[in-house]
C-alpha cells in the first residue's frame, strides 16, 4: 500500500501579531511549524503503515526553507519526502495549490501507484479546508473530509471504512479506494521520534521538484497567474468591548433558569419586553 | 545504536556552531545536538557580533550571513536619574567595508550558521536534549539523549551548552553557578520604520549606533544597560548580578521599564512596537571562576567555560574562539593519531592561554571582586559625575571657581580623600 501525506508549513499563528496602527501581519521573527493539522493526518498515516506496512511518501509545495516540514515528518517515519519548489509556484492559492499538487502526485504514481492521500483539516493559516478536496476532484479520488477514525481497511476488497464528524453526529461511511481522507485534530498524538529515525531524517535525500519534475502541464494555472483569489484587505477586527456574564440560578430546572435568565435580561434592557409585545401584536 | 562519530557537539550556540563547522569542514565526522525546534530558537534576541572572531572561521560570511547594521557609533552613558554625562565614538573608518562590528537577531543568524555546519558535513539533530554524559571510568565517551536509543558515542565530546552547563556540573566537572558569577539580563526588541531609526539616531544606509549605559538605572545594582540598532528594531535591555537582583528584590522587567521611562532614553523608543521580551543568564565570573576546561575525552568552550568579557559586552566572539580552538585540538590530536585524553587536550588550554581569549578574562581577572566590594561605582559616582556636569553648565550666575569648590567638596563628602584615593586605585588595579 502507498499513502502520500501532503503537508503545510506555515507560520506559528500563535505567534503572528497584527500591527496595531498599519493592520499589517508582522511576520517577522514569527518560527514556521508544519500545519498542526497536517501532524495528525501524518500520524494517522503511519499508524496506517505500522498495522499494514505501507509506504508512506509526504510532499509539500513551498519554498525551499519547507525542507525543514519534510525532514521532521521523515524523523517520525515517513520513507520518502517530496518537495515542490519553484518560483512559479509562488503566490498560489487553493485552486492552484490543488492544481500543482495533483500533479504532483500524479508524477509519483508513476513509480509506484497511490491508495490512499492524506491532508489535515485545514491549515492554520489559511482555514480554507480546500485543497485536500481540490486534489480528491482533480484526481478522481473518493473523499472522506472531517474523517475522525479510521475503523476498517480491506485491502483484499480495496475498500476503507472511517468514521466521520457531520453536524449532530457521527456518519460511518464505507468507500473503494483509492481515496482522499482530511482528518479531524485531536483524534491521535503525534509520535516521538527515536534517536535513529533522527538520525535517518536528517541524511535522507529528498526529492526536490521543481514545476517541470511535478508533470505541470499547463504553467498558467499554478502560482500567482492560476490564482483567480485576490485578498484585497487584511484588517484586524475590533475587539468586542461587551463582557459575558454568568447567570447563576438557585434551581436546576430549565424552566426556572429560563425564568431568572429572562428576568434579568428585561431589567438590563428595559424597552425589550415593551418591543416584544409589539411584535408579537 | 552502535554509530561511533570522531566528535559530539552539545549546543548549536555560537560556540558549538564554531566548533561543528571548523571540524566538520576538516573532513571529520561530527555530531551536533541541539535542544531547541531549531538552531537559534532558545536564543531570539539582537545582539553584537564582533566580526573577527567570525572571520577567522569563515572568512566570506559577509556574503550570505543575515547581519543588520554595521557599527560606527559607540556612546558611553554614565545615567542619574533625569541626566547622564557621556561620550561617543563615532568615526567614519567604521563606516567602510570590511565592517569591524554589526548588529545580528540571534535567531535568524544562527539560523545562518546552523546552515553552513549542516554544508560542511556535520550531523545536526534539534529537539534532542543531552541528559547525560555516557563515562567509561573517568573517560567521557560519548552522550545520552531524551530520545529513544539516544545513546551517541565519539572520540571527544565538545560541551558548548551555554551558561547553564548542566552536563558538566552533573558528571562533577565543576561547582554550581555562583549567583554573584551570573548576570541575569533582560532585553526587548522594538520595531520601529527604519527610517525612524535613521533619523533617531543619524546614520543612514546600513549603519548603526550601539549606547552603552551605567549608573542609577541599574538601582545600585552591579550591571549595565545597553541599546542597540537593528535595521527595523531597536534591541534595549538590562543586566545586573543575580546576587544583586536577589538581595534588593526588584524584579527584571521592573528595573528594564524604569530605564524605559528614563527622560533620555524614552524618546529613543518612542512609538516602537514591541515584539520580544527575553531573560537570559550571562556568565560574568571572569578568570577566577573558570571551571576546569578539558578532561578526558571532553572539553568546555562558550558560556560553559565562563567565557566571558563583561567589561567589553564581548561573549559571542569568545564562544566562537573558543569553540574553534577546541575543534582545533581535536584536528591535530586526529592527524598525529593521538586519543583525546586529558594529556593530550590540554593543549586547548595552552592555545586558549595564546590567544585574546585569555589574555582579556586575566587582565580583568579583579574586576568581578572589585565591583562586588565597591558598589559606589554604580551608584555615588553617577550621581556626582551628573550633578558635577549640570553644576559646570548650567548658566546661574554663580562664579566657575565657586563651582568647582563646590563640585569637589560633593565629592569628598561622599567619599572622602581616602575614599576617592582607594576607588581610583582599585579600578586602576583593575584596569591595569
Ligand atoms: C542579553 C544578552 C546580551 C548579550 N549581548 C551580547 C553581545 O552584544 N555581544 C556578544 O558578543 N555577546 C553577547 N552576549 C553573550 C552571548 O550571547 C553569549 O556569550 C554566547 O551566546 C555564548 O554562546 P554559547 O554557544 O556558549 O551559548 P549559547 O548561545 O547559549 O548556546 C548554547 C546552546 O546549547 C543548547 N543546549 C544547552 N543544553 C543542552 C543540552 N543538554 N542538550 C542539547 N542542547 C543544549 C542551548 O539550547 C543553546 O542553543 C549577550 C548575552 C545576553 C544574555
Amino acid at each position: 500500500m502507498h499513502i502520500v501525506v501532503c503537508i503545510k508549513q506555515v507560520p506559528d499563528s500563535a505567534q503572528i501579531r497584527v500591527h496595531p496602527v498599519t493592520n499589517t501581519i508582522m511576520r517577522q521573527g514569527v518560527p514556521a511549524i508544519v500545519n498542526p493539522y497536517d501532524l495528525v493526518a501524518l500520524e494517522e498515516a503511519l499508524r496506517l503503515k505500522d498495522r499494514y506496512q505501507a509506504h508512506v511518501t509526504v510532499l509539500t509545495m513551498g519554498p525551499p526553507q519547507a525542507e525543514t516540514a519534510l525532514r521532521k515528518a521523515l524523523s517520525f517515519g515517513a520513507d520518502e519526502a517530496i518537495l515542490l519548489t519553484d518560483r512559479a509556484f509562488a503566490g498560489a492559492d487553493t485552486l492552484a495549490t490543488s492544481y500543482a499538487l495533483a500533479s504532483a502526485i500524479r508524477q509519483i504514481q508513476k513509480d509506484m501507484p497511490v491508495d490512499l492521500v492524506f491532508a489535515g483539516k485545514q491549515t492554520i493559516d489559511g482555514d480554507t479546508a480546500q485543497v485536500g478536496p481540490g486534489i480528491a476532484v482533480r484526481l478522481g479520488l473518493q473523499m472522506l473530509t472531517y474523517v475522525c477514525k479510521i475503523e476498517a481497511l480491506d485491502l483484499e476488497q480495496r475498500e476503507i471504512t472511517v468514521q466521520r464528524r457531520a453536524e449532530g453526529g457521527v456518519q460511518v461511511l464505507k468507500t473503494r479506494l483509492p481515496a482522499l481522507i482530511t482528518v479531524l485534530e485531536g483524534i491521535n498524538e503525534m509520535r516521538f521520534a527515536t534517536m535513529p529515525d533522527m538520525f535517518r531524517a536528517a541524511r535522507h535525500p529528498l526529492k526536490v521538484w521543481d514545476k517541470d519534475a511535478a508533470g505541470i502541464e499547463d504553467a498558467t494555472r499554478i502560482g500567482l497567474k492560476g490564482s483567480p483569489t485576490v485578498v484585497s484587505k487584511v484588517f484586524a477586527p475590533t475587539p468586542r468591548t461587551q463582557k459575558a456574564e454568568i447567570v447563576q440560578t438557585q434551581s436546576d430546572q430549565p424552566r426556572d433558569q429560563a425564568a431568572t435568565l429572562l428576568a434579568k435580561l428585561f431589567t438590563k434592557f428595559p424597552q425589550l419586553r415593551a418591543e416584544i409585545g409589539r411584535r408579537a401584536s | 545504536m552502535t554509530e561511533k562519530f570522531d566528535a559530539i557537539v552539545v549546543g548549536a550556540g555560537q560556540a558549538g556552531n564554531a566548533a561543528a563547522y571548523t571540524m566538520a569542514k576538516a573532513g571529520l565526522k561530527v555530531l551536533q545536538i541541539e535542544r531547541g525546534e531549531y538552531p537559534g530558537s532558545k536564543n531570539v534576541q539582537g545582539a553584537i557580533l564582533y566580526a573577527d572572531a567570525l572571520e577567522k572561521i569563515i572568512p566570506d560570511f559577509r556574503d550570505d550571513a543575515p547581519l543588520e547594521r554595521h557599527l560606527i557609533e559607540q556612546r558611553v552613558w554614565i545615567l542619574d536619574d533625569e541626566s547622564y554625562v557621556g561620550t561617543t565614538y563615532r568615526s567614519n573608518d567604521f563606516n567602510k567595508p570590511p565592517y569591524n562590528r554589526y548588529t545580528i537577531i540571534r535567531a535568524q543568524f544562527d539560523k545562518w550558521y546552523s546552515k553552513k555546519v549542516q554544508e560542511a558535513g556535520a550531523l545536526v539533530i534539534c529537539e534532542t536534549t543531552v541528559t547525560d554524559l555516557h563515562m567509561d571510568g573517568e573517560r567521557v565517551v560519548g552522550v545520552k539523549t531524551d530520545r529513544t536509543g539516544g545513546s551517541v558515542y565519539a572520540d571527544v565530546v565538545i560541551l558548548a551548552d551555554g551558561v547553564n552547563s548542566l552536563l558538566a556540573r552533573k558528571a562533577g566537572f565543576h561547582e554550581e553557578l555562583k549567583p554573584k558569577d551570573v548576570a541575569l539580563a533582560v532585553k526587548e526588541i522594538h520595531f520601529l520604520p527604519e527610517s525612524t531609526i535613521e533619523s533617531r539616531f543619524n546614520v543612514s544606509g546600513n549603519a548603526g549606533v550601539v549606547i552603552e549605559m551605567a549608573g542609577k538605572i541599574t538601582q545600585g545594582m552591579i550591571g549595565t544597560g545597553f541599546l542597540y540598532t537593528n535595521k527595523e528594531s531597536l534591541t534595549i535591555g538590562v543586566g545586573c548580578l543575580l546576587s544583586d537582583f536577589k538581595k534588593q528584590g526588584i524584579a527584571p522587567y521592573a528595573l528594564l521599564e524604569q530605564m524605559k521611562a528614563h527622560p533620555a532614553i524614552k524618546p529613543l523608543i518612542e512609538g516602537g512596537e514591541m515584539k520580544e521580551y527575553t531573560a537570559h543568564l550571562i556568565p560574568e565570573g571572569g578568570y577566577h571562576a573558570m571551571p576546569p576546561l578539558c578532561g578526558e575525552g571532553w572539553m568546555i568552550a562558550g558560556d560553559a567555560g565562563m567565557f566571558v568579557n563583561g567589561v567589553h559586552r564581548e561573549g559571542s566572539n569568545l564562544a566562537m574562539t573558543t569553540g574553534q580552538l577546541a575543534a582545533e585540538t581535536v584536528i591535530e590530536l586526529k592527524n598525529e593519531n593521538k586519543p583525546c585524553t586529558a594529556k593530550h587536550l590540554a593543549r586547548y588550554r595552552a592555545k586558549l592561554d595564546a590567544s585574546f581569549v585569555m589574555k582579556d578574562l586575566k587582565k580583568y581577572k579583579r574586576l568581578p571582586e572589585i565591583f562586588e566590594k565597591n558598589h559606589q561605582f554604580f551608584t555615588t559616582y553617577p550621581e556626582l559625575m551628573n550633578r558635577a556636569a549640570h553644576a559646570m553648565i548650567a548658566v546661574d550666575g554663580v562664579d566657575k571657581k565657586s563651582k568647582e569648590r563646590a563640585i569637589r567638596r560633593s565629592f569628598l563628602n561622599a567619599r572622602s580623600w581616602k575614599g576617592l584615593m582607594g576607588d581610583a586605585f582599585k579600578l586602576w588595579r583593575a584596569f591595569e
